[in-house]
């Protein structure tokens, strides 16, 4: 089923699980690790790298861009013994969670171990922070406000 | 399985950077450069410092054919650089060839233009040995007196096309020639003579 996706789906779900992984806790990734993947042989490609990225914001989503201000990121590049090259970038200044996020990246990669990385890496990761996105929109939602504009007639032709 | 480059890229590089420029302002001079790198076969140590220190993504790489045919040695200079590779050697920036299996033609390089010599592009050959003995001798900026060099293996041609070289100064290309973990510069503004 997933040879025959498309190279543009595989890009999208790539995408995502990488997403996933730069928003992980490094318990959600040292476990399954240990667990399941202690023989992954990942090597760093390029030495673990804090820097900083230059974050832009559109007003109103759709306004000219500007530049909204600097953040802290930690890059990793590895490669596993079979090839797979894995990335990641992560907020923050965390070297080892950049790595095991990057291995990650890579054993994902690999068509025999995708299933295992999505169901015991990246499902409980996207699980987690869809709790806390619906705990914050209830939190949210409990405070809502409508406010009402009563009709004045003035704009009428 | 890939490469590591520069283990602490920061100071690697600057190290590097530092070796090529105190090699640039006294041609001839022999200067340790790239001590420590493992590159992939057939690159030495020196030419793969070199390449990585100089170029990034806005230098085009021009890689000679002997060398792109060892594609591991391509791929490593590429992802650690970023540089895009040059369709011929005169859009080049930065070109790496060898001595031994590739011809030498300076003039297929880019020459620079007179408002801005700087475009020109730095070659990067390797070579089979590198010494300060008197085969052939540098005179001009940076040298007192004469200096001397010896590295190998030479094109036949090698003093004329320098000459042609430097005529044209303040254009014309700048080599350095790389061996092991050391590296030696002519800059286009010295003159080379044949010694004994």
């Amino acid at each position: 089923m997933l040879e025959d996706q498309s190279a543009e789906d595989e890009t999208a779900a790539r995408r995502g699980a990488m997403g996933l992984l730069a928003r992980a806790l490094a318990s959600e990734l040292t476990g399954p690790l240990t667990r399941r993947f202690a023989d992954h042989g990942a090597k760093d490609l390029k030495p673990v790298e804090t820097g900083l990225v230059m974050l832009r914001g559109r007003a109103g989503g759709d306004g000219a861009p500007f530049n909204l201000g600097e953040a802290t990121v930690t890059r990793a590049i590895v490669e596993l013994p079979g090839g797979e090259r894995g990335y990641a970038h992560i907020l923050g200044r965390d070297a080892e969670l950049a790595r095991l996020a990057a291995i990650f990246d890579a054993l994902w990669q690999k068509p025999d171990q995708r299933r295992t990385v999505e169901t015991c890496v990246l499902e409980p990761i996207a699980s987690r922070l869809e709790a806390a996105r619906a705990r914050r929109s209830a939190e949210i939602a409990a405070t809502r406000v409508d406010f009402f504009t009563l009709k004045r007639g003035e704009d009428e032709p | 399985m890939s490469a590591m480059a520069f283990a602490d890229p920061a100071f690697e590089s600057q190290a590097a950077f530092r070796a090529i420029l105190r090699a640039i302002a006294s041609p001839g001079a022999i200067e340790p450069c790239g001590r420590g790198l493992k590159p992939p076969s057939p690159l030495s140590p020196a030419a793969a410092a070199a390449i990585l220190t100089l170029a990034d993504f806005e230098t085009p790489l021009w890689i000679a054919p002997s060398l792109a045919e060892w594609g591991e040695a391509a791929a490593y200079l590429k992802f650690h650089t970023g540089a895009p590779l040059a369709a011929s050697p005169r859009d080049a920036a930065f070109a790496l060839l060898d001595l031994e299996r590739d011809s030498l033609d300076l003039k297929s390089f880019a020459q620079g233009a007179p408002d801005y010599p700087d475009r020109s592009t730095t070659v990067v050959a390797e070579t089979r040995s590198l010494a300060r003995r008197p085969m052939m001798r540098i005179s001009g900026p940076g040298v007192r007196g004469m200096a001397e060099i010896e590295f190998g293996p030479t094109p036949g041609d090698f003093l004329s096309q320098w000459e042609a070289n430097r005529s044209t100064f303040p254009l014309g290309v700048d080599l350095i020639l790389a061996h092991g973990a050391e590296v030696a510069v002519l800059p286009r503004s010295v003159r080379v003579t044949g010694g004994e």
